[in-house]
């Protein structure tokens, strides 16, 4: 079995007089695509927007690589390694596509932007490294032709395929996508998938948030279920499907 | 005919001024959403520093040739540094502040910095020495001065610098991205506080030498030359689309042509009622007009995305 990357412990999180999170503690492991589903209001975005530091927890631990991840901070979540997409998407609009991906590398670049601006001989070589690297994780999305082109211009599928090549400039080894099939048609979310696969194929450990419960199905090597803000169950998609409280939470009872 | 070529130059020499200024205005506001009042007082800062300067290296006996690039670096390192100041003690700490209290403690930082020059350099006019030839070219019957030609072609070299910097340096794509979205540009590893702080201390240095260049074409200098000029180049900024470096250029370059038209031509057309000392009233005509009819300015969009 290949070792744990992500270790949430006995996550809380309450706002006002809701319980959002009850002490929820889930694994994820290195490579795997992990689905986190769950009816509307179950939690799965407060969890999410917890883990990536968005939002600071009320108790609980997250472990990442062996180390206590910094929430409440999620610029330092993301140096340590988690990297996110939004379920509304935050592209810089008025920048190409290019540009987006290559601010995606300013965290896992060293030249001062001081420096930047007086064109050192390093800074110049780095420029260039970044440049690549951005056109490189623009084709990885399949959107390599359209680097020249502002991102409030893309198709919306598109945009979803830059967001992803942005959180992965900043070299991550988890990346948590919030509801990234929301919106799109069913040949879109296909190729959303492969992406996806393609990631985990390449050593990438995935946290997917989604509605569409058939694409988690067929997606993810381990699905968790929240239902009001507890876990249910965390199991391979197939047992997760068969659950009776799983069925119960979706379908409601039957009683 | 020949008051028409005459008026466009001066247009152009001012509107080129005014442009500088307005890209400071602009930039802050693009970022911050923030109206910086105080940045009228750097670009007095930057022609009373010059002149210092320039005076010091006179009395070493230096040839003015080399006085006038050392006196506008000197102007520029110093109002980068009170730029980078004037965020880092007016404003940073109202960051996260209701709108208003910014805009107050911009106006009093604008008479702090005033009146600290009042303390330094008197309250008289200061004669600014000739720099360059006063003798002045032929142009289809109206006349250009080096001063003048050096104003248009000193702009145009630091706007170019600066767009330059916005548009091909890491620098600027960390400058678009926080004025998007700060917080996902945070997220994405930009050191969004430095952004800003070096959003001043870029825009200090165009308003620098707006006010070295201002004083040289109008041999003068003094402690509220920033008041006027700085709102007319706010005035050429909200005209482009405030938070939009090219509505900035357009702006200005608009507005000194509306303004030296106008005062040109106000006499013939009032029957002398009017003279051009009235000069002043077009650019703020111009901003009451376009914040009535064009409130997001001739190449804007921020505002409404902002408000």
């Amino acid at each position: 079995m290949t070792p744990p990357l992500l270790e949430a412990v006995g996550i809380s999180k309450r706002f006002g007089g809701v319980q959002a999170l009850k002490a929820v503690s889930l694994t994820i492991r290195e490579g795997e695509i992990y689905g986190l589903i769950g009816p509307n209001g179950a939690g799965k975005t407060t969890f999410f927007n917890v883990l990536t530091g968005l939002y600071p927890r009320d108790a609980g631990e997250v472990l990442f690589a062996g180390r206590p991840l910094p929430l409440g901070n999620p610029a330092a979540v993301n140096r340590a390694g988690v990297a996110r997409t939004f379920q509304n998407i935050r592209l810089f609009a008025h920048m190409t596509a290019l540009e987006n991906v290559m601010v995606g590398r300013h965290g896992r670049t060293r030249a001062g932007m001081l420096g930047a601006v007086l064109r050192t001989a390093t800074v110049r070589a780095e420029e260039t490294a970044i440049r690549q690297r951005a056109e490189e994780l623009l084709h990885y999305v399949g959107i390599g032709a359209l680097a020249g082109s502002l991102a409030k211009h893309l198709s919306y599928g598109d945009q979803r395929r830059l967001e992803i090549a942005r959180a992965l400039a900043t070299d991550p080894r988890l990346l948590a996508l919030d509801e990234p099939a929301a919106g799109m048609n069913a040949a879109e979310t296909a190729a959303l998938g492969g992406i996806i696969r393609n990631l985990r194929d390449d050593g990438l450990a995935v946290l997917l948030i989604e509605h569409d419960v058939k694409l988690v199905m067929e997606l993810c090597d381990r699905v968790a279920v929240l239902d009001y803000g507890e876990k249910l169950i965390e199991d391979i998609p197939g047992a997760v499907r068969r659950h009776p409280k799983v069925i119960e939470a979706y379908l409601g009872s039957a009683a | 005919m020949e008051t028409l070529i005459q008026q466009i130059i001066n247009g152009l020499v001012l509107g080129s001024v005014y442009a500088l200024v307005a890209l400071g205005y602009t930039m802050v506001y693009g970022i911050l959403g923030l109206i910086n009042f105080a940045h009228g007082e750097v670009v007095m800062v930057g022609a009373l520093v010059a002149l210092a300067t320039v005076k010091a290296l006179a009395a070493l006996g230096l040839p003015a040739a080399v006085q006038l690039p050392i006196g506008l670096a000197v102007a520029m390192i110093a109002c980068m540094a009170l730029g980078a100041a004037i965020e880092r003690i007016a404003y940073r700490p109202l960051r996260n502040a209701p709108r208003l209290a910014p805009l107050i403690t911009a106006i009093g930082v604008s008479i702090v910095i005033q009146y600290t020059v009042v303390l330094i350099s008197g309250r008289s006019y200061h004669a600014y020495p000739e720099l360059l030839s006063t003798r002045s070219f032929d142009l289809y019957g109206a006349r250009i001065s080096p001063a003048q030609i050096a104003v248009i072609l000193i702009s145009t070299a630091a706007m170019a610098v600066l767009l330059w910097i916005v548009h091909r340096t890491r620098l600027g794509r960390a400058m678009r991205a926080t004025a998007e979205n700060p917080e996902v540009a945070r997220l994405m590893g930009v050191n969004v506080d430095r952004v800003i702080s070096l959003t001043f201390v870029i825009g200090s240095a165009m308003a620098a030498v707006a006010g070295v260049l201002v004083s040289i074409n109008y041999s003068v200098a003094h402690y509220q030359m920033g008041f006027v000029l700085g709102l007319k180049a706010f005035t050429a900024a909200v005209l482009g689309g405030i938070g939009n470096l090219a509505g900035a250029m357009v702006g200005g370059l608009l507005l000194g042509l509306i303004e030296a038209l106008g005062a040109g031509y106000i006499g013939d057309l009032t029957g002398g009622v009017f003279g051009s000392n009235y000069r002043d009233v077009f650019a703020f005509l111009v901003l009451v007009l376009v914040l009535i009819f064009r409130p997001s300015g001739l190449l804007g969009e921020r505002v409404a995305e902002r408000a």
